[in-house]
């Protein structure tokens, strides 16, 4: 942090500091001080040396060549450091977000004669397999076009001009910490399939919602948001590594590329934007990562796609906001947080949604947090003022992960609030039977976990014998159906298809043990039935159908013999 | 150069020196004794009036008549290929009585992160020949594995052991080993060098000693010069370095104290609020890099304070590496040597490392399934204890006793027992799980059981009219 004296500042401008003109951020104005925020390491800076206004707030800069890059908090593209100063991020390099010099070839979708308004879309640009679609920024009027060019063009050279003479090129810069205008918010009610049973199965996610995934180091937080970047079904993916581990980063640049979509057969990264601001680059690129990740993903959802955010981990984030509160000397509030923390956690949340666009399309940002609270306890600031913001809530569980129960998801805790609002697309889209049986598994599920407590006092032998085949349907919901591992190539993802099946299969176990019960079957017998032990398996074939007719056929068989018996 | 004589404050390890020419943040400063004697530190605040220094030693002896030094650039570790084999002070200094280190380069102790893009996936499996490691919480190269031990546990000599026994099997490249101890004690010290000098281990190691009685606020720097080292030896020598930091709570401890004395608003249990950050200035520096040679794995070791994983030492520091190894008293009360408790134990790289071409196909599935087993099996030693064994199913007893086995078996091993992947710890477990009924295996595929499991190992051995036992007959029968 540096303190400047008779700086014309505004706050939140941007600043360059020292001889070696660090870029900062203006956090504190107070008479004549001017009290900055640098965003790289300071040593060596001293009294006395310059500072600069820009005069401008923190902007992020949109156009064609966002897709498949790795930024860090407040936009440098790390593969250009790379470039400009080898494998570790030294300080004072800057480099613009979008390449300056690169040619994208630009389609009109409007011709000269046209009136456009903030936010039309005037053109397109095929950047990846994904269309950019170019719009006219949301804070320019619009106008009539007197010209509108076809052909190569770099992102500063105009392609549209409008008749009051201005002129529009295919890249806008917007400031992060302000949301991107839209027509109107809507009911989020399509829901954002994931591949990942418990998720869809139980806790689903809407397309615009807003989920939190809190739990302790080690549970399962990264690898989950990592599965729904790859797998969900958006359009656009923007991933913010937020104060995590580097690897983690590289990780996802290696095997992105290497991954197909499942819908569209295309490599994932074409549809994603990383932003990496790991845990040993500076706290206050790692405060604006959020805001510059969010900014990213407003601008896709106005050209119409449906974007996801993945935030990991807003802990950290929080955490940034704490410490530069507290070299402000600021009144802390909860264990050291700011005052303003509850307020920041719901702008950013409130940045998601499903939209009407400026264009009159629709949209959505659905956001996803990692929080990470100390000591796995829910009950820290962070987790309980997200909690009160979003609508979805996975709650991970250390006994879980220790027990490689992945994902580590409790489904005791877990909600979401979107079951209403998704219950017709899933009898439209997925079977009118997928409400019931989902109803059922939970019913399932909350019963054992009442029976178990009776088992830990008096061992399970002594549970009535209706009640000891519940504790076996209940074994396989959570071993077949919640178990999923994310890092087998079949197992990572699963069409809701697939899920219907495999959670129907194991109704149809249960509703035939519970017949076969009320014929006079023994338990043992019940729970001996061999064509179960065979549906894990299912989870790990991709054409799954033949053997799940064989469980089937098998399960038939060894009911029937059992009713002869 | 100027000396200030202009010392208003000393608090604790801080100095709060008035009105010098302007100083930059992290400045190296030298702090005169009356007598001549100098005492280093580093600018922590600076400002037209007042600059707070950080002393690296004990202000002992410090008064206001002790003269200031800025020596107008921050702190660098000389480093050099001669480094290998000496025991350097906890600020780098030679402690073994040989020459002062002659620079090849100076180098910025703060080290910059690497950039993420510039990073390589870690994914070089590293056998360190005990179990609970390479079979459940694989170690790669390039990954930061902290070991979460309590006092009086033997995780120095599970570090010494690991040190001694890793390998990257079939590879022939350089590697050495970074030691850097903060706050341990004498006999701990004794303990590491002895086994380094038995083992010959000291002449591929540096050393940097900072011991209980040194002063504590070295400690912040100690760690840095390590990795500094470290990342020389790796990055520009192409060493694959292994830097043991042991102990890292002391570290903590000396942040906490700095902190206290700069009278900052404590976070959680009186640590800094940026203790996240600082821990990760450390552990992040772990790694390898794209068309570089060698690597930087980072094996530390953390006490955690009254054995609790949700204190804030252990908590911050689980966030930040990739995975842990937690050492369990309750094992170390039974006997069981390492005393490795699987459960908290987690390796997330690796996934990475292990499978067909790496370790072996099976891998994965055999960890996930032990894990499985010995959970359950710890869960109804809790029920027993309430129900008694008799109220058991059958099931559940074979549970039971597979989790007794696990630890008797897989988890105890000898100090110098050095186990192979495939042969000893792999098929161990393959015999561990065939002590359960075959239908319970439900974590690995039928393919793998059919391939792997004793019982049709030994039915295909016998059909193809061979007599050669697998590894494991041959273990248990020499048991
Ligand atoms: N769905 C899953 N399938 C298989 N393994 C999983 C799954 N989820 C988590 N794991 C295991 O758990 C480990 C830890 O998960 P992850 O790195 O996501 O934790 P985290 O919650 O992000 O922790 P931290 O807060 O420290 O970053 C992984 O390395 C992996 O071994
Ligand atoms: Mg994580």
């Amino acid at each position: 942090m540096v303190t400047a004296v008779d700086l014309d500042a505004h706050m939140y401008d941007v600043v360059k500091v020292g001889h070696e003109q660090l870029m900062g951020e203006v956090i504190k104005i107070q008479g004549e001080n001017t009290i900055i925020q640098v965003y790289e390491d300071t040593s060596g800076i001293r009294p006395g040396e310059p500072v600069e206004n820009t005069g401008l707030s923190l902007a992020v800069e949109l156009g064609p060549g966002l897709l498949t890059s790795i930024y860090d908090g407040i936009q440098r593209p790390l593969e250009v450091l790379v470039e400009k100063m080898g494998d570790f991020i030294e300080r004072g390099v800057t480099a613009p977000g979008l390449s300056h010099e690169k040619k994208w070839e630009f389609v009109p979708v409007k011709k000269a004669g046209d009136s456009v308004g903030p936010g039309t879309i005037i053109g397109e640009v095929q950047e990846t397999n994904i269309v950019h679609r170019i719009t006219v920024p949301p804070n320019l009027e619009g106008g009539v076009i007197r010209e509108i060019k076809t052909g190569s063009f770099t992102v500063d050279e105009t392609v549209c001009v409008l008749e009051d003479g201005t002129e529009l090129t295919m890249m806008q810069k917007w400031p992060v910490r302000v949301p991107r205008p839209v027509i109107e918010k809507k009911n989020p009610d399509i829901p954002l399939i994931t591949g990942q049973r418990i998720l869809d199965g139980l806790f689903p996610i809407a397309k615009g919602g807003t989920a939190a995934i809190p739990g302790p180091f080690g549970s399962g937080k990264t690898v989950t948001q990592q599965a729904l970047a790859k797998w969900s079904d958006a359009e656009i993916v923007v991933y913010i590594g937020c104060g995590e581990r580097g690897n983690e980063m590289t990780e996802v640049l290696t095997e992105f590329p290497e991954l197909e979509d499942p819908r569209t057969g295309k490599p994932l990264m074409e549809r994603t934007v990383l932003i990496a601001n790991t845990s040993n680059m500076p706290v206050a690129a790692r405060e604006a990562s959020v805001y510059t990740g969010i900014t990213i993903a407003e601008y896709f959802r106005d050209m119409g796609y449906d974007v996801s955010l993945m935030a990991d981990s807003t802990s950290r984030w929080a955490e940034a906001m704490r410490e530069i509160s507290s070299r402000l000397e600021e009144m802390p509030g909860e264990e050291g947080y700011p005052a303003y923390l509850a307020a920041r956690l719901s702008e950013f949340y409130e940045r998601a949604g499903r939209v009407e666009t400026l264009n009159e399309d629709m949209g959505s940002v659905t956001v996803i947090g990692a929080v990470s609270p100390p000591g796995g306890d829910f009950s820290e600031p962070v987790t309980q003022n997200t909690l009160r913001i979003v609508k979805v809530f996975w709650a991970l569980d250390a006994k879980l992960a220790q027990r490689r129960h992945f994902p580590a998801i409790n489904w005791l805790n877990s909600y979401s609030l979107y079951l209403d609002s998704l219950h017709d697309w899933y009898d439209e889209n997925v079977n009118p039977e997928w409400n019931r049986i989902r109803i059922w598994a939970m019913e399932v599920l909350q019963k054992e976990a009442e029976l178990q407590e009776i088992v830990q006092l008096v061992g399970s032998d002594a549970l009535p014998e209706e009640e000891q085949v519940t504790i076996e349907v209940a074994r396989l919901i959570r071993e077949v159906f919640l178990q999923q591992n994310a890092f087998d190539p079949v197992d990572t993802y699963c069409s809701m298809a697939k899920q219907y099946d495999m959670l129907k299969a194991i109704k149809t176990y249960a509703d035939r043990a519970s017949a076969a019960q009320k014929a006079g079957a023994l338990t043992s017998q019940i729970v001996a039935i061999k064509a179960k032990n065979e549906l894990p398996q299912v989870k790990f074939e991709k054409d799954y159908k033949p053997l799940l007719d064989k469980i089937y056929a098998q399960m038939d068989a060894e009911f029937n013999a059992m009713k002869e018996a | 150069m100027k000396e200030y004589r202009t010392i208003s404050q000393i608090a604790g390890p801080l100095v709060f020196v008035e009105k010098t020419e302007p100083v930059g943040y992290s400045e190296l400063v030298n702090i005169v004794q009356a007598d001549g004697t100098i005492k280093r530190g580093q600018v922590l605040d600076t400002s037209d009036e007042l600059v707070v220094v950080q002393c690296f030693e004990t202000t002992a002896g410090l008064g206001r008549d002790s003269g200031v030094r800025f020596l107008g650039e921050t702190i660098k570790m000389p480093v050099g290929s001669q480094m290998l084999g000496r025991i350097l002070s906890g600020s780098g200094k030679p402690k073994d009585g040989g020459p002062e280190i002659v620079p090849e380069k100076r180098l910025d102790i703060g080290g910059a992160a690497i950039n993420p893009y510039a990073r390589d996936t870690p994914r070089q499996f590293i056998q360190t020949g005990i179990s609970t490691i390479d079979g459940t919480n694989t170690l790669v190269r390039g990954q930061k594995l902290p070991i979460f031990s309590g006092s009086g546990l033997p995780h120095n000599e599970i570090a010494l052991q690991i040190a001694r026994q890793s390998k990257v099997p079939g590879s022939t490249e350089e590697f050495a080993v970074v030691f850097a101890a903060m706050g341990i004690t004498k006999e701990e010290e004794n303990q590491f060098m002895q086994d380094f000098e038995r083992t010959g281990a000291l002449e591929h190691a540096v050393v940097f000693l900072n011991l209980a009685d040194d002063p504590a606020v070295e400690r912040i720097v100690t760690p840095r010069l390590a990795l500094t080292t470290a990342e020389y030896l790796a990055f520009e020598l192409d060493y694959h370095v292994l830097v043991i930091l042991t102990d890292m709570t002391n570290y903590c401890e000396a942040l906490r104290q700095i902190g206290a004395a700069r009278e900052e608003v404590p976070g959680r249990r009186g640590y800094p609020g940026y203790m996240y950050t600082d821990l990760a200035s450390i552990y992040e520096r772990a790694g390898i890099i794209k068309g570089k040679k060698g690597s930087v794995t980072q094996f530390s070791i953390l006490t955690m304070p009254g054995d609790d994983i949700t204190h804030p030492i252990p908590d911050l520091s689980g966030y930040i590496t990739e995975g842990q190894i937690v050492v369990s008293r309750e094992l170390h009360r039974k006997g069981i040597y390492p005393p490795i408790n699987v459960l908290p134990s987690l390796s997330r790289l690796m996934n990475l490392g292990i499978g067909e071409g790496m370790t072996r196909e099976d891998h994965k599935k055999v960890s996930d399934q032990l894990y499985a087993g010995y959970a359950e099996g710890v869960d109804l030693r809790g029920l027993v204890a309430i129900v008694g064994k008799d109220a058991l199913s059958e099931r559940d007893r074979l549970f039971l006793e597979f989790a007794d086995l696990f630890e008797d078996r897989f988890v105890r091993q000898g100090h110098n027992e050095d186990r192979a992947i495939k042969e000893d710890t792999l098929d161990l477990g393959w015999e561990l799980l065939a002590t359960l009924p075959e239908e319970q295996l439900v974590r690995i595929d039928r393919e793998l059981i059919h391939k792997y499991h004793p019982k049709y190992r030994k039915k295909a051995a016998a059909e193809s009219g061979t007599s050669s036992a697998t590894a494991s007959d041959l273990r248990s029968e020499s048991m």
